[in-house]
């Protein structure tokens, strides 16, 4: 057992995922993940670099990525606004890499060392054109330290930007955590890219090959086929691959969906969460539970894909669900989409700096099931 | 004598031409010096990385025959230095624009300058913005048209030079696409330079500066570059703020710095770390 702080997580996640590149711009409260990088990754003979600002961190990413290496960055709201146009960057050009993203009060410079959940929407469409997303979350300290491992094997399976959401409460917190013992994966080298092909097609389906002695790779965020070539009309083919990678990760929802269920087996009441939150809406369940609601919690690890058929599934037995989040109404709108009436949604929303208490989830359940019993007994 | 009949073709990427410059337009010339440097050197294509921003000169990765990036506007400096440090065996070399470089790229281009980290900048400066048809560029000289300063301009230019130099850069250079013995001359200088290198390279963009400004065709406008370029150290002819001001051209710096990757291998190694520059 060991106390972690949640960024320190972040680092232990990584590195045991094999990630030997870090690029970044300090900014609360995320920065601690890049100062013990910065302690960290020379002594590995990996690399760490402090630039000029949060779109150089993440151009750099992508660089040593292409350059052979498993890279990552982290920032907070407004590095990330910074970061969307290289997400879209990565996206287009189908290069592996991690941001973490420790969400705090916003828009603009808002609350530096207050926690939010409002940038969950900004994590899936933040940059411009569509493109394919994971984004993932975490409400432990422990879960910090796997989902940062997890990403990274998402981030090149799918070969795509992987964003792990955190919040300024998380990062600073401290948990005991058992670490377990791990042997980082062997990193991509140019063995991997002799590749017979004629033409060579680097991008659509192609597993990521780096750049080598062997590649004559052109990368491009301009629109291309799945030779790289930019030239022509292109444009089907370039939809192409960004509909295959969007069917890839439908294929593999099961696969990449991370939930928790808390209490749900005979619940009447679901409260859907995730994040720092799922901590505070699994204590209102026992609460709720004592005064005698049957209520269950869902806690989200993945926010998108969004997991509809689990929400789907689970809202055909409860007579409403509650989702509180550190925002003023976001990952309820994908909720409502996606339980398309099968139970009244009630959304709970603060954008204060301060989190919920469980009182206070509780109270909102209540008083959401109270509405709905009277709409319910009004009309029979 | 400049090597006008070397076979350059082993060096370009055929399948990607003919280029999207226009007739008349420098960038060409300038992508020609760099295939050019490539095969004086002798480097192992496998071993080159061609990058480029946005913009005309944005292109030039992908006409060559190496791995290219062809990256966002204005961060294609951040791009190379995580490839460089991911590889430091590899050669690097970054093709910029005048607005790539100075304008919405300005914080990078001299972040990378001050790290002297072993990169080859080859700005191509045509005075104005290209692509997209013409607007006006850091490097539009005061007085001059351009379709956002329809009446003349009031901003004085940018100079790349003084920048390159305030902010670090080891190597560098300016010179003119009527100088055709000096582009690879420099470029290849740079190239083989242990740190960071610029090599600003004067182009002429007949299509837009050429016809806004009515200074003619391609020839005229690359002898209007060598009217109005003396080389460095002949201070009694250098005029700042007209067109080309009589710019001084040449090498105006070429020092031996701590490199980045090297500085950064002695850190790494001292920690008990094995990255090797």
């Amino acid at each position: 057992m060991r106390l972690v702080q949640g960024n320190e997580a972040v680092v232990l996640g990584a590195l045991a995922a094999g990630c030997n590149f870090y690029a970044g711009y300090p900014i609360t409260p995320a920065t601690e993940i890049m100062e013990q990088m910065a302690r960290m990754l020379p002594g590995r003979g990996g690399v760490f670099i402090q630039m000029e600002d949060e779109l150089a961190a993440l151009g750099a990413v992508i660089g040593a990525t292409w350059g052979g290496m498993r890279a990552m960055t982290a920032t907070s709201g407004p590095g990330f606004s910074l970061m969307q146009e290289h997400i879209g960057y990565a996206a287009m050009t189908q290069t592996p890499c991690v941001v973490v993203d420790s969400q705090r009060i916003g828009p603009s410079t808002g609350q530096p060392t207050m926690p939010a959940q409002g940038d969950v929407m900004q994590a899936r469409w933040g940059s411009h054109g569509d493109r394919p997303a994971i984004v993932v979350t975490a409400s432990s300290v422990k879960d910090v330290y796997d989902m940062t491992q997890q990403s990274f094997t998402w981030a090149f399976t799918y070969r795509l930007p992987v964003v792990l959401l955190l919040d300024a409460v998380l990062s600073h917190m401290r948990e005991n955590i058992e670490l377990p013992a791990v042997s980082p994966p062997s990193l991509p080298t140019s063995a991997d890219s002799a590749d017979s092909e004629d033409p060579y097609k680097p991008f659509g389906n192609h597993p990521f090959v780096p750049f080598s002695a062997n590649t004559r790779t052109i990368v491009s965020g301009l629109a291309h086929d799945e030779t790289g070539n930019t030239r022509g009309a292109v444009g089907p083919a370039s939809e192409q691959i960004l509909r295959d990678s969007l069917s890839h990760l439908d294929e593999d929802y099961q696969k990449i969906t991370r939930h928790r269920n808390y209490r749900l087996e005979d619940a009447q009441w679901l409260i859907i969460s995730y994040g720092i939150t799922a901590r505070a809406a699994r204590a209102a369940v026992d609460i709720l539970r004592e005064s005698g609601v049957r209520a269950g919690l869902l806690e989200l690890m993945t926010l998108w894909p969004f997991p509809e058929l689990i929400v789907k599934s689970i809202a055909r037995h409860v007579q409403g669900i509650l989702l509180p989040e550190l925002n003023l109404g976001q990952l309820v709108l994908p909720l409502r989409a996606a339980v398309g009436g099968l139970c009244p949604v009630a959304g709970l929303g603060r954008a204060d700096g301060e989190l919920f208490t469980p009182e206070a989830i509780a109270q909102a359940m209540i008083s959401h099931s109270r509405k709905i019993e009277r709409r319910v007994s009004h009309h029979a | 004598m400049p090597n006008v009949g070397n076979d350059l073709h082993p060096y370009l990427r055929h399948q990607m031409m003919p280029t999207v410059w226009c007739p008349g337009c420098g960038h060409g010339n300038i992508a020609r010096a760099i295939a050019t440097s490539l095969e004086r050197l002798e480097l192992d294509l496998g071993h080159v990385v061609v990058l480029g921003g946005i913009g005309c000169s944005g292109r030039t990765p992908f006409y060559f025959n190496t791995n290219a990036m062809h990256t966002t506007h204005g961060r294609v400096l951040a791009f190379a230095t995580g490839l460089k440090l991911a590889n430091p065996s590899l050669t690097v070399i970054v093709a910029m624009g005048d607005g790539d470089a100075l304008a919405i790229g300005a914080g990078h281009f001299i972040h990378a300058a001050r790290r002297n980290i072993d990169l080859t900048v080859v700005l191509y400066n045509n005075s104005i913005y290209g692509m997209t048809g013409g607007q006006q560029a850091p490097t539009t000289p005061r007085s001059f048209r351009s379709t956002t300063s329809p009446f003349g301009g009031i901003e004085p230019a940018f100079d790349a030079v003084d920048l390159a130099l305030a902010a670090g850069a080891t190597y560098v250079a300016r010179t003119t696409t009527f100088d055709f013995a000096e582009m690879p001359e420099y470029i290849s200088g740079g190239i083989r330079h242990p740190g960071f290198a610029m090599i600003e390279i004067l182009s002429q963009c007949p299509t837009y500066f050429g016809r806004l400004n009515q200074l003619g065709d391609a020839p005229e406008m690359i002898e209007y570059q060598r009217n109005h370029t003396v080389m460095a150290g002949d201070e009694s002819q250098i005029g700042r703020d007209d067109l080309l001001g009589n710019l001084p051209v040449g090498i105006f710096r070429q020092e031996i710095r701590p490199e980045y990757t090297h500085q950064y291998a002695e850190l790494s190694q001292a920690q008990g770390g094995d990255y090797r520059a």
